[in-house]
């Protein structure tokens, strides 16, 4: 397996390495749908700028990275190049052998499973097999290296790469039972983009999960388990924050970072659902709807807990994308990286509705992006409508993907237990519906 | 506002309906133009005689370049003891540009020695300072204040230097007195009073617009403040300067508009010029040499750049009666010296035009940096109104006027790029000195819906980097705060030097745009300020009127002079959202986040079951008649 990873790692620097140096760069890293005003590379060489300046990069309103972000790049701007190809790298080997835990882990319950005859009879054919589990590390990784979405938002030295990294390198630690490193790695990925918050559920039930601990409130070893890990959680987070109030000296990065993501006063078009919507609010509704959007990405993590909570793998892909979707400033890198795990699902593909029409409308919006941008800002034949209306669609295919994949994930699931091929009460074949 | 322009669009009716009758007028200037001919002719008739002596005859009266520095004593004995503390002066400068054009400035000046800052002292005896600015500097205790309407562009490469510089629009600087705690409180409340008072919209000058430069607004009277806490400078670009805003300025002249060189001013007139600018300044400055005690100037400037070619069918002479349709018939009796000067340096012997009536009296005066020469008249003696009572001072012009003497600092500004996305300003500054580098200061104040970029910000000079040797950046917060950007240049001899820095355009809410937001956003003046050095020390020959031992070395005083330059203000166009959709865009959004919604419910709350078809209805029916009949139920 490690010949093709390498060859994959080859092309993918290759193609960047080439991007890099053509003149597409320039063009790509302008783009509003690879970069958002929290994470374009023009605004932290701004930011650095600033701070030549002598001048707080957070005094004004251009610069939004955290502290750690301008101290990496302090010393790193140079090579920034290599630093986001070599964060892609590592995004797509902490995928890749994230996914290999989690397959063997898969092939070890469904073999005790199928000992312990919790399967009905006839499921024989939704059962996975080695054979074709052996590859799937490789086809997430290989999703994430070579999607296109993922390169342009390298070339583009957007930072949302570098969040990705974290966030990979965090689900890698989770599988692997490091709690304490899990624990250090989202309190990063919280750092960097407050949403991951919501990582911290998933997580836990795999701990959980792991350590044979039942979720029940009643226990004392589950809370025993829930305060160290969020001990830890919150701990490190506490010191990376407290660490970078020493390197400022001020706390002006809070309001600046967290209070720009969560107010949206920046209404840059983007590829999410939050710039449009606010540039036509009524002022004093404002208040309100950022709320309700803000809480779209939250709101969903307990019930999906409690829905999923044999199964954290997938509700850290479901948590992943919903934040992909409802964050204030989402980009393609964003979406590249839950896109990564589809070939990890690739046995839910049976139950998939629409996926056909999802991909339709996902690549019909990604070539249209551009072209409407361009009719609306350059040509001026259009007006904002048009790119508001594919941010819409865009978003739109996004939750259908989502909604109908956690559909086919729940579908196998039942189907395991209660046989594929069901009947009715009188013996012709049934079809299932939610009830 | 809205009162403003309906009184605006009354009076444009008023002016109209004269318009309509303009006979009146024309019997008038005709009749004007007979004494005139008249007067010349007699002139003509004693001119062989008296040519030779006329030259001898010429007194020297000397006058200082900056009228503030002028003594006042000369005037004093004049005065009663008890008016000695208050004074008043008029003056009305003329000068024909090479372009063909006249550029009129007035300035009215008052000085009085009180202090409106004193603790504990209320001043409430008014003369002939305006009272209502004179409460308003002692409640906001401003130290300086300095506020200027502009309509239309002072085009310096044609027109030379102005007298006083503006920037299209309102511009307002003010100078807190250090005592004051809450300056932005000030400053807003301030910028109201002054709204009401001066009939402009100043009221829109808030946060968002104001900044407080490091450097280029220094105090130009007394007082040595540095700590720039107590400065606030704004401009508003957008401002249309009209009568609404002429009326309340003529009134706080101690004479109003009925007499002395303010009856001049018809807005009919005055607003029909090429340039418009009127501009109130106040100021401490010292009483006598010594400093002993403080004075207050008020300093009240207009001034109007008249293109008479349009106006007088090709035809190149001027007179008092064409540009402003009024002759002068007295001084303002209120007024301690009353004078018009005409600029004469181009033509010392007649040979460029001619100017009637013509008086005895010369004045020189080193005016930004350039010796020049004046026709002085002074209103205060009978015998400059002649037999008519009436002065109407005429030129007509004899030859083509030669090149002007480019002016020596220039700077203009643009915007380049294309589409709504990004952009780049490009400001252009000229030294045309031949061989003297010197320093300037570029004062940029940026909206915040430009983003700036000032990693991107780039100064060259003769195609080679020329670093700023002090910049001073403050970025722009969104909705709170505009960018203000200082830089030191240092200019080459002869040379252009572009400061370019790139922006990005930001999508504003809805509510945010102006009402035609297509029309495109307005971004101030950028501000030069520099000391020049002098015309008078570049000039290498000196000649005519300067004694050998003393041109050797320049004159110190002479060999830099401080000017201000404003480049052209940018209109910039920014991406807009369509007006008309916000409840279509609340309600599709809302859509797409219910239908989220809507699927992960559905998905979480519910569970699969086997569709089990619910009996056809003939079925039930049947099963309801046998439970009633007590029959086993059919399946």
């Amino acid at each position: 397996m490690a010949a093709p990873l390498t060859l994959l790692l080859i092309v993918a620097v290759t193609i960047r390495a080439v991007l890099f140096r053509s003149s597409l760069a320039e063009l790509i890293s302008a783009r509003v749908e690879v970069v958002s005003p929290l994470n374009a590379w023009k605004r932290v060489v701004e930011g650095l700028a600033l701070l030549d300046l002598g001048v707080s990069p957070y005094s004004g309103d251009v610069f939004h990275e955290t502290p750690l972000m301008i101290y990496l790049f302090h010393f790193t701007v140079d090579y920034a190049e290599i630093v986001f190809i070599i964060a892609d790298g590592i995004t797509a080997l902490a995928l890749y052998l994230s996914i290999q835990t989690y397959n063997k882990d898969v092939f070890r319950k469904q073999k005790y499973a199928l000992e312990s005859d919790r399967y009905s009879a006839d499921c024989l054919e939704l059962l996975r097999s080695p054979k074709e589990m052996f590859y799937i590390p490789l086809k997430v990784a290989m999703f994430y290296l070579l999607n296109p979405f993922t390169i342009l938002s390298c070339v583009a030295k957007s930072t949302c790469g570098l969040n990705n990294a974290i966030i990979a390198l965090f689900i890698f630690c989770t599988l692997k039972g490091s709690a304490l490193l899990s624990g250090i790695l989202l309190a990063l990925a919280t750092y960097q983009s407050i949403y991951p918050l919501t990582l911290f559920a998933p997580a836990l039930l795999f701990f959980l999960q792991r350590l044979y601990i039942p979720v029940n409130l009643r226990r004392s070893s589950f809370w025993f388990f829930t305060l160290q890990y969020a001990f830890m959680y919150v701990g490190s987070l506490v010191v990376i924050t407290g660490l970078s109030f020493f390197l400022l000296g001020s706390w002006d990065f809070i309001p600046s970072v967290y209070g720009f993501i969560f107010s949206v006063p920046d209404l840059t078009p983007n590829i999410g659902l939050f710039w449009y919507f606010f540039a036509e609010m009524f002022e004093h509704f404002r208040l309100f709807f950022s709320c309700v959007f803000q809480i779209n990405v939250f709101f969903y993590t307990i019930p999906l807990s409690i829905k999923l909570k044999e199964h954290p793998v997938f509700l850290i892909f479901m948590q992943i994308a919903i934040i992909s979707i409802f964050k204030s400033y989402p980009t393609v890198g964003d979406v590249a990286l839950y896109m990564a795990f589809l070939p990890a699902w690739s046995h839910l593909y049976r139950f998939l509705r629409n996926i056909f029409l999802v991909s339709c409308v996902l690549l019909a919006c990604s070539a249209l992006f551009p072209v409407l941008w361009h009719l609306w800002i350059y040509a001026g034949s259009a007006n904002s409508n048009f790119y508001y209306a594919i941010t819409l669609l865009f978003n739109f295919g996004q939750i259908l993907l989502v909604a109908d994949y956690f559909y086919a994930y729940l579908r196998r699931e039942h189907h395991l237990t209660h046989g594929l091929y069901l009947k009715k009460k009188d013996g012709t074949e049934a079809t299932l519906v939610l009830k | 506002m809205a009162a403003h322009r309906c009184g605006l669009s009354l009076v444009c009716i008023l002016i109209f309906s004269s318009l309509a009758h303009p006979s009146s007028c024309d019997t008038l200037e005709k009749a004007n133009d007979n004494t005139a001919e008249k007067r010349s002719i007699s002139e003509v008739n004693t001119d062989g005689s008296v040519a030779g002596e006329a030259l001898n005859e010429r007194q020297w009266q000397s006058t200082d370049a900056e009228v503030d520095r002028s003594d006042s004593t000369t005037h004093s004995e004049a005065l009663t003891p008890a008016a000695a503390r208050d004074e008043f002066q008029e003056e009305l400068v003329i000068r024909p540009l090479h372009s063909g054009d006249i550029y009129a400035s007035f300035q009215f000046r008052t000085l009085w020695d009180t202090d409106f800052l004193q603790e504990g002292q209320k001043v409430s005896h008014y003369r002939l300072f305006p009272k209502s600015l004179g409460q308003v500097l002692s409640k906001f205790s401003v130290r300086e204040l300095h506020i200027s309407f502009t309509q239309g562009f002072w085009r310096t490469m044609q027109w030379g230097q102005p007298f006083i510089p503006s920037p299209p629009g309102a511009e307002l600087w003010v100078w807190f007195h250090d005592t004051v705690s809450d300056v932005d409180g000030n400053w807003k409340e301030l910028t109201n009073v002054l709204s009401g008072i001066f009939c402009a919209s100043l009221n829109f000058i808030d946060l968002t617009n104001t900044v407080q430069p490091s450097a280029s607004f220094k105090p130009l009277g007394l007082g040595n403040a540095t700590d720039h806490r107590f400065l606030r400078y704004a401009t508003l670009p957008r401002e249309i300067v009209c009568t609404e805003n002429l009326t309340p300025w003529k009134k706080l002249l101690p004479c109003g508009s009925k007499a002395g060189l303010a009856v001049l001013m018809k807005s009919e007139k005055l607003f029909h010029s090429s340039f418009h600018s009127q501009a109130v300044h106040i100021r401490p400055i010292c009483q006598d040499e010594q400093c002993s005690s403080k004075a207050w100037e008020l300093r009240q400037t207009l001034n109007v750049v008249f293109d008479l070619h349009t106006s007088g069918q090709g035809k190149k002479e001027w007179s008092l009666f064409k540009m402003f349709s009024r002759t002068l018939t007295e001084a303002c009796p209120l007024a301690s010296s009353s004078k018009v000067y005409v600029d004469i340096t181009d033509n010392p012997e007649g040979e460029l035009f001619e100017l009637s009536p013509a008086t005895p009296l010369l004045g020189q005066a080193v005016v930004l940096g350039d010796r020049r020469t004046y026709s002085v008249y002074d209103l205060s003696r009978a015998e400059t109104f002649g037999q008519l009572r009436s002065f109407n001072l005429l030129l007509r012009w004899k030859g083509d006027s030669g090149d002007m003497l480019r002016p020596l600092l220039h700077a203009e500004r643009y915007v380049a790029g294309f589409g709504l996305q990004t952009g780049e300003i490009h400001t252009v500054i000229y030294n045309n000195h031949p061989y003297r580098a010197f320093p300037v200061l570029l004062m940029d104040s940026v909206p915040w819906y430009l983003q700036l970029y000032i990693h991107t910000l780039t100064v060259t000079s003769k195609s080679r980097d020329n670093k700023p040797s002090y910049i001073h950046y403050q970025p722009a917060k969104d909705r709170h705060r505009p960018h203000l950007l200082e830089m030191l240049i240092q200019l080459p001899p002869h040379s252009m030097t572009e400061v370019t820095v790139q922006f990005e355009r930001a999508l504003l809410k809805w509510t945010e745009y102006t009402p035609d937001p297509n029309h495109g956003f307005y971004v101030g003046s950028s501000v030069v300020s520099a000391l020049v050095p002098s015309m008078v020390a570049m000039r290498t020959n000196f000649t005519q009127d300067q004694p050998l031992f003393s041109s050797f070395v320049p004159v110190k005083e002479e060999s830099s002079y401080f000017v201000r330059v404003y480049t052209e203000p940018l209109l910039v166009n920014l991406p807009t959202p369509d007006f008309s959709m916000p409840y279509n865009v609340i309600c599709l959004t809302c859509t797409v986040v219910a239908v989220g919604y809507g699927s992960f419910y559905n998905l979480l709350t519910r569970t699969f079951q086997v569709d089990e078809p619910s009996p056809p209805l003939s079925k039930r029916l049947a099963n309801l008649i046998r439970r009633m009949r007590g029959v086993p139920l059919l399946t």
